[in-house]
């Protein structure tokens, strides 16, 4: 049969362009969700001994980890959950749910993971991978510089990806599909070809990458014979499209353990093979739904071998398989289709999840009934994020999607190197205490002199921390232009990469951490009076605040003006500096679970913020100081600028009590539906939803059994409530709740 | 220009009219409702004092999440004991093309028909139905009520009612039954809310030392108050 009957459009099929195809191809829907089928026997079945599977892992840790292989496309046999009723195939390994060891970011954190959990490597692994092979990991603290290892020591810059994958990387898996891995074969070849002229050392890195891309496509080739599928040529029908994009992602999965691993934007894609089924009669409505619900399973039974350091930063075992879905086309009309609500549906027919982790594009142009149907499953699931298709839109075309939580680049034609984050409450303590760490007492920065004063003055502070901020900025770029020229030389996606574009586009994201925190302790400097006090050693280890000071929160332009300041000048400093393989400097306010561990790990603060007490996330205000009501907070929020500023994301987490939203379902789908239409025209980038009580979550502490499936949005994805740590539910339940009786 | 004195701003009001609401609880109730929860508003006093053009310039800055519903919603205390500021504020919302409502007891000082040319939508708490229901709940006479609703029936107003439901004093199928027959005299109203009482401003008394009428009134059962929400709307 022709792969692409009734497909229409040209340039597509004259160079690899899937947006193309995907505008040519689409059919917008507008209407509402009662075309949805329920779950199908065969996908009950299947998920059923996936639930089993899940529950002993969550009570095992992890379920099982293949020791005696490595990371590779191909490297494990093929696994199955239940064969017969499996519509959709391909695991990680040879059995679901079992982990991979992946030794190439660094093999301490295999060590680590692998004895957190009681297993050990496979001697003769063991032996010989450190015998021959150098990893990410050592080649980073080879080339490290003294100034990174004490900010990386003292926790001023932390979570750095030096010791694992990257992540943050979306292969255009849809490629596969559309094109066949042939067809990209070829086209490496064709780059590879054209790679020539001055044989620079960039000209020589990427021809061998382009070499290891076209082994990569090779291999994935191989790894889905061994499941009985031929994708060297493109699919024929919405079923193999859905496998062939599957296998592209299962690729990523089995060769990288990326901190996020997120899939991109498919759905609309998928639809357009699913409506030519649809109407050549090859497919039923039900059967669209199970091989969606089935591909959702697949990737919800994602995998990593974490540490217990990692998980007490990003708790529950996350992979940010992040789908991003909606959006406008840049001609004005939604790229809304039937399958952006059988998505979404999945959280109906398997129940709620924290992964894939949901996005929606929001535009206010989006049809109000797939806006609704949102706003619906939203208060239904707490399930979904939402991002500002308005405000991406012009800077990065209508074919990007989200990694991980925040971060948007052009699908296949843009990869990021990501950067974790630098604490900027504890630059700011640095700034007062002349570079000395706090808690540690130890030397981090050189050459900036104490604060010696009784009371705090605001001008000398906010001088001594743009000097500070100048330096801290210096060793971040520094860490990560070390950190990425070494990843892209022993860790190298290969798989991944071989699904971009050759000529990429490279973005280097920086992260801040404790936005509110410097911003409320510069406030109170400014506008109250702040007396340090001081240990033996002269350190400022804690504050005494006389009289009170504008919160960031309450949409005061006097301390959110600070806000918008900090970030501006955090980016500036950033843009100072040259990267790697000249890369565009991004910043996110991001700081997902981490800000309950950078808390943990930061003095008293002037804003009087106790030590160790977590900080807020993200770029939300400081838990209960938002006081002057819900839109207030979100206002202050939205003035942080995204373009050119922080392009990496801005990311807020709102919760607000079920009666709060409104007395009926109707009206509190409508005001969320409103709520989103204010937050984004505001200019915002991103807001987490969570609509529940907070008793709900205080009894799900005592009582997890009670909810198992209890998933809450925390920064920039979502989690298992049961799976966070105590901390981190405190942390949660502490946050403020809009509520009004 | 005139100042009005007001005792609390919520920006994100879900449940004060449709929509997204600003709403403004303004200070100062001749009532004394049993039920009330917020007895920090009654008194007549100076709290955050602001003009017409301030408090417009604040509801502005939400303007974006109104959508086609929302909008501005006067509450209290009681709105209308502030007439002068309540009206400047209206028009000048009514230029900026914000929907207006006003949350009232219908208890104020006069001038209803200006103040009402400017309002979108009544929401009219209806205490009790009759004189001496009313006197029980509110310590006040039905007067200045029966005024107010006729100039709202006279300009054909939308109206909204509120009923607040208590345990013990009109939690009964007798009550809503006649609250019934009393609702079907008035014209234009699109909704009929029944709120449950709770405790919730119990510890508002105590910390202002006032003694709290109803000490031993459990809240309204939600379940109860479902049944009287169906009884109330039942066909007759």
């Amino acid at each position: 049969m022709e792969t692409w009957r009734n497909f229409k459009g040209n340039k597509w099929k004259e160079g690899i362009d899937v947006r193309d195809f995907i505008l040519n191809n689409y059919k917008e829907y507008t209407g509402d969700d009662h075309f949805l089928a329920g779950v199908s026997k065969k996908t009950e079945k299947v998920w059923s001994k996936c639930q089993t599977l899940l529950q002993e892992e969550l009570k095992r840790g992890i379920l099982d980890v293949d020791t005696k292989h490595m990371s590779g496309i191909n490297a494990f046999d093929p696994g199955y959950i239940d064969k017969e009723n499996e519509v959709i195939v391909g695991l990680q390994t040879d059995e679901p749910l079992k982990r991979i060891v992946n030794p190439y970011g660094g093999i301490r954190m295999v060590y680590s993971a692998l004895k957190s959990y009681g297993y050990e490597l496979d001697p003769e692994v063991d032996h010989y991978f450190n015998l021959y092979r150098k990893t990410h990991n050592q080649g980073v603290f080879d080339a490290y510089t003294s100034d990174i290892r004490k900010a990386r020591h003292a926790g001023l810059i932390t979570g750095l990806p030096d010791a694992y994958g990257r992540g943050r990387i979306i292969g255009d898996y849809r490629r596969i599909a559309l094109y066949g891995i042939d067809y990209l074969m070829a086209e490496k070849k064709k780059d590879w070809d054209n790679l020539v002229g001055e044989i620079t050392p960039d000209i020589i890195q990427l021809r061998e990458e382009v070499s290891e891309q076209y082994r990569a496509l090779e291999e994935m080739k191989q790894m889905a014979l061994a499941y009985g599928f031929d994708i060297s040529k493109p699919a024929e029908n919405a079923k193999e499209a859905i496998q062939w994009l599957y296998f592209g992602y299962l690729a990523a999965i089995k060769e990288n353990n990326g901190a996020a691993m997120s899939l991109g934007r498919t759905s609309t894609f998928l639809d357009i093979y699913i409506e030519r089924d649809l109407e050549e009669g090859n497919l039923t409505e039900d059967e669209a739904q199970e091989l969606i619900d089935q591909f959702i399973i697949k990737l919800r039974i994602a995998r990593h071998l974490r540490t217990p350091e990692y998980n007490e930063l990003f708790a529950g075992d996350p992979t940010w398989v992040t789908e991003s879905i909606g959006g406008m086309s840049l001609d004005g009309k939604s790229l809304v289709t039937k399958n952006s609500f059988r998505y979404l549906h999945t959280l109906t027919n398997l129940g709620p999840a924290p992964e894939p982790n949901m996005t929606v594009l929001w535009s206010n142009d989006l049809p109000e009934n797939f806006k609704k149907y949102c706003a619906m499953m939203s208060i239904k699931t707490d399930a979904l994020q939402y991002e500002s298709d308005d405000l991406m839109r012009p800077i990065y075309g209508d074919d990007y999607a989200i990694a991980c939580c925040v971060s948007a680049m052009k699908v296949g034609k843009q990869m990021q190197f990501f950067g974790a984050r630098c604490n900027l409450a504890k630059a700011l303590l640095y700034a007062i205490n002349g570079g000395v760490d706090e808690m540690k007492k130890d030397k981090v920065v050189d050459g900036i002199e104490p604060i010696t004063d009784e009371i705090l003055d605001y001008d000398k502070v906010k001088k001594a921390y743009d000097i500070m901020l100048e330096k801290v900025a210096k060793t971040y770029v520094d860490a990560m232009n070390i950190i990425h020229y070494m990843h892209d030389k022993y860790a190298y996606e290969r798989g991944q990469m071989a699904l971009h574009d050759t000529k990429v586009g490279r973005l280097m994201a920086f992260g801040a951490a404790g936005l509110s925190v410097a911003v409320d302790s510069l406030s109170a400097i400014k506008y109250a009076k702040v007396k340090p006090i001081r240990d033996e050693d002269g350190i400022a280890i804690d504050f005494e605040i006389e009289g009170d000071y504008p919160k960031y929160g309450n949409d005061d332009d006097r301390v959110d003006k600070i806000a918008v300041d900090l970030v501006t000048k955090f980016s500036n400093e950033l843009k100072k500096h040259p990267l790697y393989r000249n890369a565009i400097h991004t910043l996110s306010i991001l700081t997902i679970t981490s800000n309950v561990v950078y808390g943990k790990k930061t003095g008293a603060t002037p804003d009087g913020r106790a030590s160790g007490v977590p900080f807020a996330p993200g770029a939300n205000p400081m838990h209960g100081r938002d006081e002057s009501g819900a839109l207030a907070s979100l206002n202050s929020v939205a003035k942080i600028p995204y373009k050119d500023i922080c392009q990496d994301g801005v990311s807020n987490t709102f919760s607000i009590v079920p009666n709060a939203l409104g007395h009926t379902e109707e009206e509190r789908i409508q005001n969320l539906v409103s709520l989103l239409d204010g937050y984004f025209k505001q200019g915002a980038q991103h807001l987490n939803v969570n609509v529940f009580n907070r008793e709900t979550l205080v009894d799900a502490m005592e009582h997890p059994e009670k909810y198992p499936t209890l998933t809450i949005r925390v920064s920039g994805y979502a989690v298992n409530f049961n799976r966070l740590s105590r901390e981190q539910q405190l942390e949660v339940i502490s946050r403020t709740f809009h509520e009004r009786v | 220009m005139i100042k009005g004195s007001i005792s609390s701003i919520e920006t994100m009001g879900l449940v004060d009219g449709p929509g997204i609401r600003y709403v403004v609880f303004l200070q100062g109730c001749k009532l004394r409702c049993l039920f009330c929860h917020n007895p920090e508003t009654w008194k007549m006093e100076d709290k955050l004092l602001m003009t017409p053009d301030e408090l417009i310039r604040k509801v502005l800055k939400y303007k974006n999440y109104y959508g086609e519903e929302g909008g501005l919603t006067f509450s209290g205390g009681e709105p209308l004991l502030q007439p002068e500021f309540l009206l400047e504020c209206l028009r000048l919302a009514k230029t900026c093309n914000l929907h207006t409502a006003l949350d009232t007891a219908g208890v104020g000082f006069g001038d209803y028909e200006e103040i009402l040319k400017y309002t979108d939508l009544v929401i009219l708490d209806i205490k009790a139905i009759d004189e001496e229901g009313f006197k029980k709940m509110t310590g006040s006479t039905m007067k200045e009520f029966h005024h107010f609703l006729d100039v709202c029936i006279k300009m054909q107003k939308p109206l909204w009612l509120r009923q607040v439901i208590v345990p013990g004093i009109n939690d009964t199928e007798d009550y809503i039954l006649k609250l019934k027959q009393y609702i079907k005299q008035i014209p234009n109203v699109e909704k009929v809310e029944l709120l449950p009482y709770h405790e919730l401003g119990k510890e508002k008394y105590h910390d202002l030392k006032i003694p709290y009428p109803l000490e031993n009134t459990k809240a309204m059962d939600p379940t109860r108050l479902q049944e009287l929400q169906a009884l109330l709307k039942s066909k007759d």
